[in-house]
């Protein structure tokens, strides 16, 4: 029901100014109570009202800024003297001390605290007083308990910037290892942001809230090196193909940059510094299939050039893909190259011809070699890390790795051995898990998984020591982990066992892949001169089939009975090899090759 | 006074001794074999450090007090004799 007022005034009095006037109070309408509703309603009786005496509370959230510090040195002035005393004139405050020295407070004072001091002294110079007894027994005692292995994060370095980018690429300082190289960019294919900053950080170890010093590149930098020898110079390989150095003593620009023209088409994935006389000489790599020498004396172009075609004639639409660079300087003729259809190349870089600089090439991976390292330990064998796998290849075997990991479900996106012990890798997931392998203790799984964070893990670094990784995510994030002590000490006879048995054992295969080629081909070429005398030998596919199984059968047998006198011998030799199957039968290839002859 | 320096040369020829400094109450060095802005800088931080050493000690037991103070560091040992008026540092790097 509307109560409504209605106020009205005639048109020509509009304009007219206000006479206002007092007046009773008038009664416009009254509601009086009509009985006849009530029946509509109920009496409530008892009424039941709840009340409650307390506290009102709100819950509210707060968050600090993030604390920005700098460290900053006092320095100490000298203070005390007498006010009428200028302590820079020099005369003056030696007439002072003077006085003093005649004091014969002063003396008796002196001879007193001297006496007492000359004893400590002495004291320092007869015996270490702090020397530690046991020392040889602490350590046994040590190693017989057994300590989980574990590793915990120390320090979380975040890019300070909005808009955040990958963390690419580690590199530790060369000296001292306190301070950490980090390149950032994005490796979505034209998924960057536009405001996205191109700078990379070094970070101090000691201070995750500000970097330490920042590099600025043209381009954002996808690899980022310390040279070995001089700890202030850093080499990065950036998104656009360039490679820039940095001189950390001259500032934030690059000290010189590669000309666009001779530098890579496409992302530079790896620099690594050589081992050079001038100790001034790079090579990079890139999806577009080139490796190319670099001086950074003069980076207006590559001293040497090599493209990565398997067909050996220097074609650069038949080239592989680069993603990963391997060098030892233990060896530095050699290198190789991950590349992203899978394959380990390995090169001499003292061949004469282009041709003969690509020595052979090791397949079995599904996708991009992520990480290429040799064992510190044992430079022939080395880790490569692609799609869901991790493999540890022999050089001298070219057919296959000799180890492998099961496929994860997370692909594996960088991976290194640790410097100190030679059974231990690490491995970093798309899920944020960073994995420790131990091969000497268990070779199924890792000794340890550990989550780091959320989102996916792509880049890692052991620092010299083996104690200390950093782990890049993609959200920048720099995680600084520490190992536990039993997985860089090194422990007894770790390299004398390293290896052996699974090198053994590829050699074994491959002796046997080319018995069975061999056969293959002396069988074929009966069969051909047979079918030639036949005048239409077209076999019926059931004929096919039939004689594939056949074929198959015999094979078993064969390989059967092969394997029970090997197993004599084994027992004879008391060698542990681990065959489960000789892996023959089940390859896919061997098998198709027959039914189609 | 020619005691106190044939004291001094003493300890100053102990084997390993790298400096000494005498310290007055208000902080002005007296006599120091080191060059002036490391005795500043010692004198400043020890006479800091021996308050709270002694305020220490007599916090715990009102009857005691403070007598010497090694401060042993990975580089050197820092041996400091306080007393009332004066006091005292020498800084030794201890054979081992």
């Amino acid at each position: 029901m509307e109560i409504v007022y209605v106020y009205t005034k005639k048109r020509s009095e509009f304009g007219r100014q206000c006479n206002f006037s007092d007046r009773p109070a008038e009664l416009h309408v009254d509601i009086l109570p009509d009985i006849s509703l009530a029946a509509n309603f109920t009496v409530r009786d008892p009424c039941n009202v709840t009340v409650q005496c307390a506290e009102e509370m709100s819950e509210h959230e707060v968050n600090t800024e993030r604390f920005e510090s700098e460290s900053r040195g006092i320095n100490h002035v000298e203070g005390g003297w007498p006010k009428d005393l200028n302590p820079e004139d020099m005369e003056v405050t030696i007439r002072y001390r003077k006085k003093v020295e005649k004091d014969e407070h002063y003396q008796n004072t002196i001879m007193q605290i001297a006496g007492l001091m000359e004893h400590c002294c002495k004291q320092n110079n007869a015996t270490d007083i702090y020397q530690e007894f046991f020392e040889e027994e602490d350590d046994e005692v040590v190693e017989e308990s057994e300590e989980q292995p574990s590793a915990k994060t120390i320090n979380v370095f975040r890019d300070p910037n909005e808009v955040k980018r990958t963390a690419t690429s580690l590199c530790w300082h060369p000296d001292g290892n306190h301070k950490l190289a980090v390149a950032y960019s994005s490796l979505e294919f034209q998924r960057a942001p536009n405001d996205m900053s191109f700078d990379s950080y070094i970070w101090d170890i000691e201070n995750p809230n500000k970097p330490e010093m920042t590099l600025k590149p043209v381009s954002p930098l996808v690899c980022l090196e310390y040279n070995p020898k001089d700890s202030h110079i850093l080499v990065g390989g950036s998104y656009n193909g360039q490679i820039a150095y940095w001189d950390t003593r001259k500032g934030s620009q690059p000290a010189e940059m590669s000309t666009i023209e001779h530098s890579h088409r496409d992302p530079v994935y790896k620099v690594i510094w050589l081992q050079s006389k001038t100790g001034t000489d790079i090579f990079s790599a890139s999806t577009d299939g080139q490796v190319l020498w670099w001086d950074i004396r003069k980076m207006s172009e590559p001293f040497e050039r090599l493209v990565l075609d398997p067909s050996k004639k220097g074609n650069l639409d038949n080239a592989l893909g680069a993603v990963s660079l391997e060098f030892e300087t233990t060896m530095p003729t050699k290198f190789m190259v991950g590349t992203e259809q899978g394959l380990v190349v390995s090169c001499n870089r003292k061949a004469k011809t282009p041709a003969e600089k690509i020595v052979c090439t090791y397949s079995g991976h599904h996708g991009p070699i992520y990480a290429l390292q040799r064992n510190p330990f044992f430079p022939k064998n080395f880790l490569t890390v692609a799609d869901w796998t991790a493999r540890i290849w022999s050089e001298d075997i070219k057919e296959s790795s000799i180890m492998w990991t099961k496929y994860h479900m997370a692909h594996l996106l960088d991976g290194c051995w640790s410097p100190v012990r030679p059974s231990v890798f690490f491995t970093v997931k798309m899920d944020g898990t960073l994995d420790v392998w131990d091969i000497l203790f268990k070779q199924n799984d890792p000794t340890l998984s550990l989550k780091v964070c959320d989102e996916a893990l792509c880049s890692i670094r052991v620092q010299d020591n083996g104690r200390f990784l950093g782990c890049g995510s993609q959200l920048g994030t720099t995680t600084l982990l520490e190992v536990s002590a039993g997985l860089c000490t090194l422990q007894k006879n770790e390299k004398a066992m390293m290896f052996e048995r699974e090198t053994k054992r590829e050699k074994i295969l491959e002796a046997r892949h080319r018995e069975m080629r061999l056969k293959e081909r002396s069988r074929s070429e009966q069969s051909r001169e047979d079918e030639g005398k036949e005048a239409d030998g077209e076999e019926s596919t059931e004929e096919l089939v039939a004689r594939a199984e056949r074929e198959f059968f015999d094979i078993m047998e064969a390989e059967k009975k092969k394997e029970w006198n090997e197993e004599r011998q084994r027992e004879k030799v008391k060698d542990v090899l681990l065959l489960e199957a000789p892996s023959s039968i089940y390859n896919p290839e061997s098998w198709v090759e027959k039914a189609l002859l | 006074m020619a005691e106190v320096e044939e004291t001094i040369k003493r300890i100053q020829s102990q084997k390993g001794v790298q400096g000494i400094i005498i310290v007055n109450a208000e902080g002005i060095p007296i006599k120091s074999t080191l060059d002036n802005s490391s005795t500043v800088q010692y004198a400043g931080n020890v006479h800091q450090l021996l308050l709270k050493a002694r305020g220490m000690v007599r916090d715990i037991d009102p009857q005691n007090d403070l007598t010497f103070l090694r401060v042993r560091s990975k580089k050197n040992e820092i041996m400091i004799a306080p007393d009332k008026d004066y006091f005292l540092i020498v800084i030794q790097n201890p054979t081992e």
